[in-house]
Order: C-alpha cells, then structure tokens, then sequence
C-alpha cells in the first residue's frame, strides 16, 4: 500500500477516535440541563467524563496535528478556508474546557453549566457542517486556496450534516450515561436517549443516503448500512437496559458513518467544485521521506497511548454513584 | 492595518498568553510530583497537604494551558497558510509528534492523577504525577524543535519545482544546536517561574502566620528550585547567544544595538538608538563585554548591524533585514534583567529563612508577592525578542513572514478573531487569577480532610 493511502488511513482513524470519544462528551454537555435535576445530579453529570475529556480531546489535536505533517496542503487549506466556524469551534473548545474544570471549583456554577451546554452543542454541530462540506466539495482556486464565504459553507446538505453529528454526538453522550450512572439518572438519560436517538436514525440516516446519492461508492453503502444499523441496535440494547451493547453499537454506528465520509472522499481530501483545482492524497502529501519517519513514529507510540488511555476507562469503569 | 500586520499581532497574542501558563506548568507538575514522592516515601501527611494544595493551583493553571494550547495547532493553518504549504513537510512532523507523543502522555496521566487517589495504589498514582510531568517537558522539546527550525533550518533542502521546503533528515531537525540550547533554557525559565510563584505565595501565607512550617518547606523548597534554575537559565542562555551570533548575527547584533562590526564589543547596558543614520546617540558600555560573552573572546568580532544589513542585500537582494532594533534591545536587555532579579530574590530569601528564621520584614512579603511577576515577564519578553529579532524573516534566510501569512484571508475576519480571542483570553484571565486567588486564600485542607477531591462522588 502507498503510505499516502495509510495516511488518509490513519487521519481518518484519528478522526473517528475524536467523535467515537469526543462525541460523548459532547453528547454529555448538551443533555446537561436536561437530564439532571440539582446540583449533586449535575456534579454526577460532569463527573462521568472528568478523567477522560482532556485525553479525548488530543485526539483532535494530533489529526490536526498529523493532517500538517503529511498532508500539509490539506491542512493549510482546510483551516484557511473553513476560518470562521473553526474559530468558533476553537471558542467553544476553550470555552467547554475552562469550564469543565473550573465548575467544581467555582461558587456558582450555573453560568459555568450554561458555558459548557453551549461549548458542547457548537462544535458537535459545526464538524458535521465542517465534514459535509469537505465530502461535497468547495469552492478551490488553482492554488487551491479557498475562495468561498462561511455562507458557502452553511448550504443545506452541510447543515443537515451539523444536524445530524449533533444528533448522533447527544444520542452517544446519553448512552455514555446510561452506562455510567445508576438509578433515576440512569432512567432519565435512556428517555431522553431514546428520543434523541429516533432522532439520530431519522436525520443521520437521511444524511447518509444523501450523502450516498450523491458521492457513494459501491463499497460505502454496506459501510452506510452498517452505520444505520448501529444506531438502531443502540436503540433496541438502550431499550432492553443493555447499556454497554448500546455504547458499543454507537461506538460502531460512528466508526461506520467516519468511515463512510472518508471512503468517499478518497483518493481526494478536499474536492474542489472544480474537479481540476482539487487537493487529493498524491498532491497535498508530503514526501515519501516523511511519511515514512512518521509512519515509524505512528506505529511506536499509537499502541502504546491505545493501550494507556484503554486502561485509563478500566479504572474507571464502575457506575458513578452518590454516597 | 492590514491582514499581515492582523496575523502578527494575533499570532503574538495567542502565543505570549499560551506561554504564560506553559511555564507554569512545566516548573510546577516537577515540584507538586516531587513533594508527592516525599510524602510517598515518608508517609508525613504535611507533604500529602503540601501536593494537594500546590496541586491545586496547578490544575487551575493547566486547564489555561490546554484550552489555549488548541489555538496554537490550528493557527498555522488559519493564518499563515502559505506559510503551512510552504514549510508543512518538515514542521508539521515535530507538531504531529507531539500530539501523539506528549499531549496524549500529559492528558491522561493528569486525568487518572486528579480522579484516581483512592481508585489507584500509591505507587502507580506517583507515577501518573511524575509522567503527565515528563510529558509537559516532552512536549516542550518537540515544540521548540519546531520552532528552532524557523530559527536556523536544518535537515531540509528546497524542492525547485514546488519551491517548498522538504524534510531530508528528522535527526537533523530533532537535534538542531538551536534546539539543544534553547530546550534547557526554557525549562529551567519554567523552573525559575514556577518557582518564584510557590515562593510568592508561600511568603504571603507566612505573613498571615498560617501553616507556617508547610509554606516555610514550600517556600524554602522553591527558592532553592528558583536559584539552580536561574543559573541555568543564565548559562543555557549564553550558550544560545553564541549559536545566535553565529546563526542569526542580525538578532544579536539588534539585541546589543551593535550597528557597526567590532572586535572588543562592549555590552551595552543603555543606549539610545538612531535608526537611521545606524548608530547609537548614547550608549553605556562594559568595555569587551560584548565580544567575551558572544564569542569566549575579549577581543573576538561581533558583527554589527550596518555590516549585517549589507552582507544580506548581497545575498538575499534587496531589502530591509533589521528587526525592530530597539524593539529587540530591549526586550532582550529586559528579559535578562527580569529574570536576574527572580534569582536574586530566591537567594535573598534563602538567606532571610536560614537556620529556622522566618522572614519578619512586610517588605519581603511585598516583594516576594510582586516577584511572582518577574519569571512571566523574563519568559514574555524572551518570546517577544526571539520572533520579533528573527524579522523579516519567519523561516530564517528562506521565507519572509509578508509572504506567510494566509493570501485568502479577509481583512475583517482576521480582525474579528483577534478581536474574540483577545477578549475571550481577557475574560479567562481574570477568571483564573479570582480562583487562583481563592484558593490560595483558602489554604491547605485542614490536616483531617479526607484525601478525595471531590467528596461527594465515587466510582
């Protein structure tokens, strides 16, 4: 395999990481006011995902960080182009961090709560927006920079993609909880969990049809299928107080719906409108000479964070109680 | 202003605000970690009380230091995407490696730190204190690799037909002069910083005498940490000035406002510059000092700035290649100034709490409270006069910065996030000041408290 392949590759993986464990945080953030009722509720809320958020979030920073390294056009692309919901998505990010670790030591909390709720919603949003975009192609010049507005980038296709990662991204936090949390908490999340994930059938399924309408291949439509399915059998496990069924057949239903945006996207990484001005794995790609140093750097270390942040979830594997 | 003169500042405020809280960190997850290994070893609950208050105010201090930090990776691409396109092959490399490599180490161990003082043994939960530690400093080292590169590019050649700079040797670029010096002078910055904090607010707290011998440990602990540090700051820093003379002799000779070459250059302690007629109206001179301490010489050659300024319009062609001379004096000649001082005081206080003493003069507290201040100033500016000296240049002798900066990128939209970021990172500021200061109010846990942080919650 070309190691441009098995960096498209290994960029997609670390994105699906991101959503797969960032997604529930996020999911976790939005239902916040919804699902708890006070006080010790919210600390309880906030508390599932506290030894875990931060790491969930350097997954983004090395696919950003990655994307530099071996695609750097992607990257210099991507982020000139899409500039404004990245800096929102870059506000919210400081804004939901801050604020997930200054709430328990502040004397209010509210407007921390309020703070969070809003910094989970925006960019579980925005990178649906964000990767609609990129799978349905932008406008790009011969230099391949960016030549659109954000109102290029808020097309209907993309906010039906935003709909649908928010969707998906809540549903996913609110069989996090059902799986961490016992009692009235626990009931309330898998309510909310299964309207929230009717939800998630219903927009991410259109979405992914669309999708597949439009740019499927014949190898993404059992990906497709696979993603549909996983939201349903989370559905049918939340139901039947399978909580770690259900976690893991969302798990599968975001791996599958990652999988599906990048598998079409291939061999391009960001088609432009213009299929002649688009940036694809051969042209953004560094030099066979990085790709292999970071290939080496990949294949050390990647087991080696699996392996640690894996075991950090075993440690804290037991239901969150009161006591 | 425009688009590029945008970039900058943003790109200057982001950064400098990012480095506020880098040090911090860095210096203070090495002295909480190590007062955590004395309580493991001697099982004395004051070193238990001691890791849980400073590492308090550690993990106040490291949320700032990751929720900036996220600006920072994906700026290169917002801003200076020609800058990104042109440089990408060889630094996105040390960038990626530091996500996968360190971020991931400093996260997760931090996470199983805060969470797991009664879910792990103590010993593994030691250990998870010291490697979030180690992963800090990890990841100062392939930053500034990084950053180095921009410095004094190394282990690359320019492809001629995308006109782009290519990676050829990573050991290059990982062991660059340029990064070895400046990788200890940073840490030991950090060292000195978080240093001259610990013993600022441990100097306040013995002047309410509360908890007197935990913060006399804690104070005494730092100072004597601010001391080594600071004379590794001093003797790494002139060994980066060396590489610098060699490397980027129009930095050195802006920082000395040197305008002319001369053997016996003196160092000058002030001067008054004339810009354009290239030369000073004042200047205060130790005689040779110069030419001893960039080249281990008393008669050595420094180049001067005239000289320098000729040299490149033969080679790079026209233009001007001086960074904003007394910009780079300054900040240079402040940064060493300030950082001296952070030095001096530990050294005062060590001798003011020697043998048992605790300091009585309310002048101390003062000093030692407003000391606080001279490490974050020293690092500041430090940043400040490494980047700016660099100018015009963003990839020194290879890009300049004008031709960096993002070529789609919209006036107002530039403004407009500069202008977020600014107040946002205003707002976070007084926020984490407010809690830092409460806690620090607040004190340590009294000596029952039960070793959970938050009591209400288990796993």
């Amino acid at each position: 395999m070309e190691l441009t392949t098995v960096w498209f590759a290994l960029i997609a993986v670390l994105w699906t990481g991101y959503f797969v464990l960032e997604g529930f945080d996020f999911g976790v953030g939005v239902l916040l006011p919804f699902v708890a009722r006070d006080e010790s509720d919210r600390r309880l809320v906030v508390a599932s995902i506290g030894p875990v958020w931060d790491g969930n979030e350097v997954w983004l920073l090395v696919a950003g960080g990655a994307t530099f390294a071996a695609f750097p056009e992607w990257y210099a692309t991507l982020f000139s182009g899409f500039y404004l919901p990245l800096f929102l998505i870059l506000l919210a990010l400081i804004a939901r961090g801050i604020a997930l670790e200054y709430r328990n030591k502040s004397d209010s909390t509210r407007g921390w709560d309020r703070t969070f709720f809003w910094g989970s919603l925006a960019p579980a949003f925005l990178w649906g927006v964000a990767f609609a975009n990129i799978v349905q192609g932008v406008p790009l010049d011969a230099a391949h920079e960016f030549t659109g507005s954000l109102f290029t980038l808020l097309n209907p296709y993309a906010l039906l993609g935003g709909a649908a990662t928010l969707t998906l991204f809540t549903f996913h936090g609110a069989v996090f909880l059902a799986l961490r949390t016992q009692g009235e908490l626990r009931a309330t999340a898998i309510r909310l969990g299964r309207q929230i994930g009717l939800l998630a059938l219903l927009i991410g399924g259109a979405f992914l049809l669309l999708t597949q309408l439009d740019k499927g291949k014949p190898l993404t439509w059992p990906i497709a299928a696979i993603a549909a399915a996983g939201i349903a059998g989370a559905l049918i496990a939340l139901g039947r107080d399978r909580d770690g069924w259900a976690f893991a057949a969302n798990a599968l239903a975001i791996v599958a719906i990652t999988a599906t945006l990048f598998a079409n996207l291939w061999p391009n990484v960001m088609p432009a409108l213009d299929p002649a001005n688009s940036l694809t794995v051969d042209n953004a790609s560094s030099t066979p000479y990085t790709l292999t140093v970071m290939t080496w750097v990949a294949a050390i270390f990647t087991p080696v964070v699996l392996l640690y942040q894996g075991w950090t979830y075993w440690v804290f594997r037991k239901r969150l109680t009161l006591d | 202003m425009d688009v590029l003169d945008l970039s900058r500042w943003q790109f200057g405020i982001t950064t400098v605000y990012h480095f506020l809280f880098v040090p911090l960190t860095i210096g203070l997850s090495l002295i909480v970690a190590g007062m955590q290994t004395a309580w493991y070893r001697t099982e004395n609950p004051a070193y238990l009380r001691m890791t849980r208050f400073w590492g308090k105010l550690f993990l106040i201090n490291f949320a700032m230091g990751v929720v900036t930090g996220i600006v920072q990776e994906f700026q290169f691409g917002m801003n200076w995407s020609a800058y990104s396109r042109f440089v990408g092959d060889v630094f996105g490399a040390p960038l990626a490696m530091e996500g996968l490599i360190a971020f991931f180490m400093e996260s997760t161990f931090l996470g199983l730190w805060i969470f797991g003082w009664d879910k792990l043994p103590r010993k593994i939960h030691l250990a998870t204190i010291w490697l979030a530690s180690i992963g800090t400093a990890v990841s100062a080292y392939f930053i500034l690799a990084a950053n180095s590169w921009m410095q004094h590019p190394v282990g690359y050649r320019l492809n001629p037909v995308s006109g782009r700079a290519e990676l050829t040797d990573i050991w290059a670029v990982l062991t660059n002069s340029t990064t070895l010096a400046t990788f200890p002078h940073v840490i030991f910055g950090a060292f000195v910083t978080a240093g001259a904090f610990v013993a600022g607010v441990s100097a306040w707290q013995l002047a309410r005498k509360r908890d007197v011998a935990l913060f006399r440990t804690s104070g005494r602990v730092a100072m004597v940490v601010s001391l080594v540090a600071a004379v590794g700051v001093a003797l790494s820093g002139h060994w980066q000035a060396q590489i610098m003379t060699e490397q980027q002799p129009m930095k050195m000779a802006a920082a000395e406002a040197l305008w002319e070459d001369e053997t016996s250059a003196g160092f000058s302690l002030f001067a008054i510059g004339d810009v354009e007629n290239g030369r000073n109206s004042v200047n205060l001179q130790v005689p040779n000092g110069l030419s001893l301490l960039a080249t281990n010489s008393l008669d050595g050659e420094v180049e001067g700035i005239n000289d320098v300024q000729a040299r490149y319009q033969a080679q790079y062609g026209p233009g001007d290649y001086r960074p904003v001379i007394g910009l780079a004096y300054w900040s240079f000649r402040l940064m060493i100034g300030f950082g001296a001082l952070a030095g001096l005081l530990a050294l005062a206080g060590l001798w003011l709490t020697r043998r048992g003493r605790l300091p009585e003069s309310r002048w101390f507290t003062r000093i030692a409270v407003l000391g606080i201040a001279l490490p974050f100033l020293a690092n500041s500016l430090g940043w400040i006069f490494t980047e700016m000296g660099r100018q015009p240049w963003t990839v020194f002798g290879i890009m300049r910065t004008a031709a960096a900066v993002s070529p789609g990128a919209d006036v107002a939209e530039v403004a407009l996030t500069l202008v977020g970021f600014t107040l946002v990172y205003a707002v976070l500021a007084a926020v984490e000041v407010r809690l830092l200061l409460k806690f620090i109010r607040m004190g340590p846990d009294p000596e029952s408290a039960p070793a959970e942080p938050i009591p209400a919650l288990s796993y």
